[in-house]
């Protein structure tokens, strides 16, 4: 008996310490697959160069700095969208909404988060697409701007859910307290509920982050995918993501390209993973507080 | 003769840093009823806890001395907490009853300890909740659900649940203190015709019900076990002043 | 109507407005789809595969592709999950240790999908020479997943009371013993609310299966766990942007956009009624 409770035991302790091994695993094969790719490539050039041509037949050349300024071009942008937006809707749910309301809008959230980056991708490119190019008068709308949208949209009910939660949790004192001094419910919104907030919002939207930052289909498909450097949001440009995903399949494996996508990837994961990790620390300190 | 069934030894506990019971020493005597009272948050519920090693469930914590049933050593390496807590029954604060039918909660400590042939379960649940004076009740429905009992109903199924598998000590948290006046008379009655049978160990904020219920007294205030004695002898006569303090309702 | 009056409405319509605009976007997505799609849905449509160079025929292998390596993504994820979540809540500490598995299970929530089609092209494809097909993709998936079942089942034990744990165990139930009979049975229906709601999320994806096993075109049906395959998140792709007559098959895009939400959306479903039924027996 004791020994198959031991047994037992040790069996969902093993099952935790993979999910330690799976990240380790992810992390150290990400690393020495992109290594080689470091024989060949300056990584100074790596990082800082924006010229990114590794099938050239006069000089192969590997630098990720175009596509780094594109995901942080696309990813700012559309944080502009949804950050206002996302914590706008968060306060209306937790303190204006009647319990009828947040019913509704509730699902409406869990389904906008459950449509899959490949279909927003694909509206991207039949509907945002066409009404970008006719505003601006561009032959096409396929762009950094069209990007930022569709990441905006995907990183909004991250955004409105994890928000929500952080507001909703804020004591029922504090606003008590300010509404008891004559503060109108606006007013304890702005001045009391947010603030007292403020850290998990700020990780909530860490998180909508962190997911742009590694969304691939839908800038795949929407941003149009010229390697060249962006001028400006109108411009058409290729994240990390999208490189990869349009240079993998193509590229013949265990050549110097083939690492250096292993690289990006490497990139990409610890940007991620550092936003994440912020993000995380961010909100213990809140829950810390808290208590 | 009084036979002594569990002896404790300059017991002491701690939750972390906090040191939540200081040399305690008592000895619990067999087929009587040990009422143990004290203002909240003296320790008294931590002691109980420590009888039948529920307290091995909050991380953390930390036992030194000894205690001892039929002077076998509860906090030994090699004690089977699994047997102990089938030797010591346990009745919560809370009715804590499963969301199954009222069957399977009374036949619950039974299956888990593997007794599962048909007959000697049925014959065991209707003796365990003849024992705990609900069988009049509900033997006419059995396989309803726990939830449909009333409070009272719920903290006897609770008791029938402990007594199914023949425990020698039943410890009861506050078992009352959720119960109107009607159903708390009934456990306290149901109290006396248990200790017959068992060596009863119950944990009481209510003083007048301890004076009650109770062959023994022990009076815990701060972790420390400040007084113990028969309980007539508390009641009338206590040695120390606080313990008169407490139990004349000066504080508490 | 003073001035702090006229500032607070002022205000709560900007908040409504910002709700507002998030249903309507939600219902443009929806109207485009449903109004450009449903045309082209017909029984046909849903049980041929493609024909004449995709540009006429039905979704048909890549309906079955998906179902496929849904399947095998939960048969991954569902179990591996579910007992990581037990142990978290049922037997780990609260120590540094537990505290790196779960530091280790958000992070991994966290990695872009992309990056585990990267380990999968490594681990699956290469190191264990299993080749791009719908193994690979499936266990691709199954980790990609594995954050999110885990982080759902322990919310479900977590709304199991301790009272039912503490009760087994002080019956002289042993640890396992009142998890299985008392702990599980009350926690499983809310484990596979959120399992579901992790699986739909793996059949949309398509960055994890692009190298791993996913195919443009197939006309049969893969007959093993070694074949490649088609999936709709995958053939939607192709159709938007790598077909060679794009405007053609636009109507074929919308439909396959059209299968896929209605599937994602009916495991939603199937999962929120499942919650909302289990909180209405809660309150009962």
């Amino acid at each position: 008996m004791k020994i198959k409770e031991k047994l037992i035991h040790g069996l969902f302790l093993f099952n935790g310490l993979l999910v330690v091994f799976i990240l380790i695993g992810i992390f150290s094969l990400l690393v020495f697959t992109a290594i080689p790719a470091f024989k060949e490539i300056n990584i100074k050039e790596f990082l800082f160069s924006s010229n990114w041509n590794p099938t050239s037949y006069v000089k192969e050349t590997y630098g990720i700095g175009a596509m780094l300024v594109s995901t942080i071009m696309v990813t700012a942008g559309a944080l502009l969208l949804a950050v206002p937006i996302g914590i706008g809707a968060a306060a209306y749910l937790s303190d204006v909404a009647s319990p009828k309301i947040r019913e509704i809008v509730k699902p409406i959230i869990e389904i906008l988060a459950g449509i899959p980056s490949v279909v927003i991708g694909f509206l991207g490119i039949v509907f945002v697409g066409p009404v970008i190019s006719k505003t601006f008068g561009l032959p096409n709308g396929l762009n950094a701007v069209n990007g930022s949208i569709l990441l905006g949209v995907m990183a909004l009910p991250t955004i409105i859910s994890l928000s929500e939660d952080a507001l909703s949790s804020v004591s029922k004192t504090y606003s008590d307290a300010s509404l008891a001094l004559g503060a109108t419910r606006w007013q304890t919104v702005i001045k009391v509920k947010i603030p007292a907030a403020l850290s998990g919002v700020i990780a909530a939207c860490m998180l909508g982050m962190g997911r742009a930052i590694g969304e691939t289909m839908t800038v795949l498909m929407a941003t149009g995918c010229a390697p060249a450097m962006p001028r400006s949001y109108l411009d058409s440009v290729r994240t990390m993501t999208s490189t990869i995903a349009i240079e993998l399949g193509e590229v013949p494996y265990y050549t110097t390209h083939y690492y250096a996508l292993f690289a990006v990837g490497l990139v990409l994961f610890i940007m991620t993973f550092c936003v994440n990790m912020t993000s995380d620390i961010i909100l213990h300190k809140y829950q810390g507080k808290r208590v | 003769m009084l036979k002594t069934k569990i002896e404790v030894k300059d017991f002491n506990f701690f939750y972390g840093d906090q040191h939540a019971l200081k040399d305690v020493n008592l000895n619990i005597c067999k087929n009587k009823v040990l009422g143990i009272i004290g203002p909240s948050g003296c320790g008294k519920s931590t002691f109980l806890r420590n009888i039948n090693r529920m307290n091995d469930t909050i991380a953390g914590t930390r036992a030194s001395g000894t205690m001892l049933i039929d002077g076998q050593n509860i906090f030994a390496e090699n004690m089977d907490v699994v047997e102990l807590r089938r030797r010591v029954g346990m009745v919560f604060q809370k009715s804590n009853p499963f969301p199954k039918s009222i069957f399977d909660n009374v036949a619950y400590g039974l299956r888990v300890n593997g007794r599962k042939d048909k007959e000697y379960v049925e014959h065991k649940v209707e003796e365990s909740l003849k024992g705990a004076a609900l069988w009049e009740e509900v033997k006419d429905r059995l396989q309803a659900s726990a939830f449909d009992l009333s409070g009272g109903q719920q903290q006897r199924l609770c008791i029938a649940r402990a007594l199914a598998i023949e425990p020698e000590v039943l410890l009861m948290d506050e078992p009352a203190s959720a119960l109107d006046p009607t159903a708390t008379a009934k456990i306290e009655e149901l109290i006396q015709e248990l200790k017959k049978k068992y060596t009863i160990v119950i944990v009481t904020h209510n003083m007048q019900q301890a004076a009650r219920i109770s062959d023994y007294t022990a009076f815990f205030m701060l972790g420390e076990l400040v007084e113990y004695n028969e309980t007539q002898k508390i009641f009338t006569n206590p040695e120390k002043e606080i313990t008169e303090e407490y139990i004349t309702g000066r504080f508490g | 109507m003073n001035k702090k009056m006229i500032t607070e409405q002022l205000g709560f319509w900007t908040l409504r407005l910002c709700v507002g605009l998030v249903g309507l976007i939600l219902l443009l997505i929806l109207f485009d789809i449903v109004s450009k799609g449903i045309g082209t849905i017909s029984w046909r449509f849903l049980t041929q595969p493609p024909k004449n160079g995709m540009t006429e025929g039905g979704i048909f292998p890549a309906i079955v592709g998906t179902f496929f390596v849904t399947i095998l993504t939960a048969v991954l994820a569902v179990p591996l999950g579910m007992g990581c979540a037990i142990y978290l809540n049922e037997y780990a500490d609260d120590n540094i240790f537990t505290r790196i598995i779960r530091m280790s299970i958000r992070n991994l929530s966290g990695v872009p999908s992309i990056v585990y089609g990267l380990f999968g092209v490594v681990l699956f494809v290469q190191m264990m020479r299993i080749g791009t097909c719908l193994l690979a993709s499936g266990l691709t998936l199954g980790l990609m997943t594995l954050p999110w079942t885990i982080t759902a089942s322990e919310e479900a034990l977590k709304n199991v009371p301790q009272s039912y744990r503490d009760g087994a165990l002080a019956l002289g139930a042993t640890k396992w013993q009142a998890i299985k009979t008392n702990v599980l049975p009350y926690s499983i229906s809310g484990m596979l609310t959120g399992t579901i709601l992790g699986l739909a999320r793996a059949a949309g994806e398509t960055a994890p299966i692009l190298f791993t096993g996913a195919a443009f075109f197939l006309p049969f049906l893969p007959k093993s766990l070694f074949e490649q395959f088609m999936a709709l998140p995958y053939h939607l792709y192709i159709m938007a942007t790598q077909h060679h007559a794009i405007e053609t098959v636009r109507p074929i895009a919308y439909a396959t956009a059209l299968v896929l939400i209605v599937l994602i959306c009916s495991m939603n479903m199937f999962a929120v009624v499942l919650r909302y039924k289990l909180r209405k027996r809660k309150k009962e």
